[in-house]
């Protein structure tokens, strides 16, 4: 092992990072379909997952065990092949993206090596995740079309035609960023929103000059909800007219896989909001000393979050509520404290705090939006992508390289 | 080095296999997936070359968008299997010395230019350049291929529309 870490360093570093990324964003992916039920849960005034575990902590492992376990039927007639490679599709294509996401500003070390904080930093960083994701719609398509069964083919071909038609307002929307920060590489995109504007507020792009991309914005979050064939924009799987839309014959760990590459394309669209509009990992405080105090607003989130798990958790109904929530928080609030305490820690956490609070952000719209907004008829989805959200983002686009071509002259 | 030949072979090999799986695949839907495996593999051949710009785009216009209608036709088609014929008489005939024909000359040139050994990159590889080479040096030919396209788009929405 140890020749091998030395013959191969950048291999090694790599296959490690991830190995821990992977990790984390399958943890995540778990946590957010618990954290979507509990919000859309309490917009409706019920409680959501509340019986396995303290607060239902424990629903996605019975999930993911049950999803495991379940028979795994293939409908006769099935084009085999290609039934089984479209879950395949779905979900690493979703996965793959996380490869370009830069998570902070520091270098970390692993085997005495510096490296970024994410696993690549790609010149065309951009270019690679949406030629990932413009692949996505295959895993639906296929998955539509071999089940050999009504619905699903229904479902493929309206999330195809879907896909692509917002694909194509997806990525005019983000030109005018790219023009902006004259770069592809996600890393310099973000460095290019540093700075502020009257000395306050911060020049994310969302607000900057010459032209803010409010408009880009907007195109861009509506695009990606429809990319992501999220609600309201999930005709693909309108469950009152398709069933389930195009993963209707798939059961267990295929529909698993499915799910998954579903709430991992989510959190990319998610990460790629925080980064082009929202300046990534910059806090929103400027950098001057009389601000310094906002340093330690990680901890004391941290802190609060642990002090609430911990007297929530003694009055707790369960035995096993009253011992893991206190145990919880306490470790949280330790963490808060080494935070505090420990300056480098403090500064190395700071660029992946506010990158990932915004991204958290950006996943409760997605959630917020789900639970109020009605579902779309199909010829209305498509004239808001082709007579909408495709001449805003064409306008946008005109207007923001005119008015950058004005500047620089 | 040897990482860089490895990728090579497993793309190239890739690329060769995708092409005989997509003629000799009988359902068009596995002949479509094929031309995607080749077209994806070509995209990693251009980034081996240091040109990510064109590899990107190969893999989003061609994989991701044309492949995607292509899908989709033969989807709402519902084209099944097709059954295999002989070859004709002509293809016969004249089809197999012309392929030997061209294999032989490809050979040819592939050795010798490996004889040369010229393995400086044809490419543009930085995004400004290749953009600078497109909207400047070569605008003309660039506008005039979009108009082609314009009107083969026109032209397939007047076929489209002759029905009413």
């Amino acid at each position: 092992m140890n020749t091998l870490v030395a013959g191969f360093p950048l291999l090694a570093v790599t296959v490690v990072k991830v190995v821990v990324l992977l990790f984390v964003v399958l943890t995540a992916l778990a946590y957010l379909t618990w954290f979507e039920r509990k919000v859309v849960a309490h917009i409706q005034t019920r409680w959501g997952p509340y019986r396995v575990g303290p607060h239902g902590l424990l629903q996605p492992l019975a999930d993911g065990l049950k999803f495991l376990f379940k028979e795994d039927p293939a409908p006769a007639g099935a084009e085999r092949f290609v039934y089984y490679l479209a879950p395949f599709l779905a979900m690493t294509l979703a996965l793959t993206t996380f490869a370009v996401i830069p998570f902070g500003p520091q270098d970390m070390r692993i085997f005495g090596q510096r490296t970024p904080l994410g696993i690549t930093d790609l010149n065309i960083g951009l270019l690679i995740l949406f030629a990932i994701t413009s692949l996505g719609v295959y895993g639906v398509a296929l998955a539509g079309w071999s089940s050999n069964s009504k619905y699903p083919l229904l479902g493929g071909l309206r999330s195809s035609a879907q896909m692509f038609s917002y694909e194509l307002a997806l990525t005019l929307s983000v030109v005018g960023v790219l023009l902006m920060a004259g770069s592809f590489r996600l890393r310099e995109i973000i460095e290019a929103q540093q700075g502020r504007l009257w000395g306050v507020l911060p020049r994310w792009n969302i607000i900057a000059s010459p032209f803010p991309q409010v408009l880009g914005f907007l195109c861009y979050f509506v695009a990606a909800v429809a990319e992501t064939n999220r609600a309201p924009f999930d005709l693909p799987e309108a469950e009152s007219e398709l069933v389930a839309g195009f993963h209707t014959e798939y059961a267990s760990f295929k529909f698993a896989m499915f799910f998954m590459g579903e709430y991992a394309n989510m959190i990319t669209v998610s990460c790629l909001a925080a980064i082009m509009f929202f300046g990534g990992w910059i806090s929103p405080f400027p950098p001057t000393q009389a601000w310094a105090w906002t340093a330690f607003l990680p901890a004391a989130l941290l802190a609060a979050l642990g002090l609430y798990l911990f007297f929530d958790g003694l009055r707790y109904e369960t035995l096993l509520g009253r011992t893991v929530l206190p145990l919880l928080g306490a470790a949280l609030g330790a963490l808060a404290a080494f935070l505090a305490l420990h300056p480098g820690a403090n500064a190395f956490i700071q660029g992946p705090f506010w990158f990932l609070l915004k991204v958290l952000l950006f996943l409760f719209f997605y959630v917020w939006a789900r639970g109020t907004l009605p579902r779309l008829r199909y010829d209305q989805l498509m004239a808001i992508g082709w007579k909408l959200l495709l001449p805003l983002s064409l306008a946008n686009v005109l207007l923001t390289s005119l008015l950058l071509a004005w500047k620089q002259k | 080095m040897i990482i860089q030949t490895i990728l090579f072979l497993v793309f190239a090999g890739l690329a060769v296999a995708g092409a005989v799986s997509l003629i000799l695949q009988r359902h068009p839907i596995h002949c479509a997936l094929s031309l995607i495996v080749v077209m994806v593999s070509l995209a990693g051949l251009y980034l081996l070359l240091g040109a990510e710009f064109v590899a990107a785009v190969q893999i989003i216009v061609y994989a991701g968008a044309i492949m995607v209608l292509f899908v989709f036709v033969i989807m709402l088609l519902n084209a099944g299997e097709e059954e295999r014929t002989n070859l004709s008489r002509l293809a016969r005939a004249a089809g197999v010395p012309l392929a030997l024909a061209l294999t032989a000359v490809l050979g040819v040139i592939i050795t010798k230019a490996v004889r040369v050994g010229a393995a400086k990159p044809l490419l543009p590889t930085a995004t400004r350049n290749l953009a600078l080479l497109l909207f400047k040096d070569y605008v003309f030919p660039f506008e005039l291929t979009s108009f082609l396209i314009l009107v083969a788009i026109l032209g397939a929405v007047v076929l489209a529309q002759r029905e009413r």
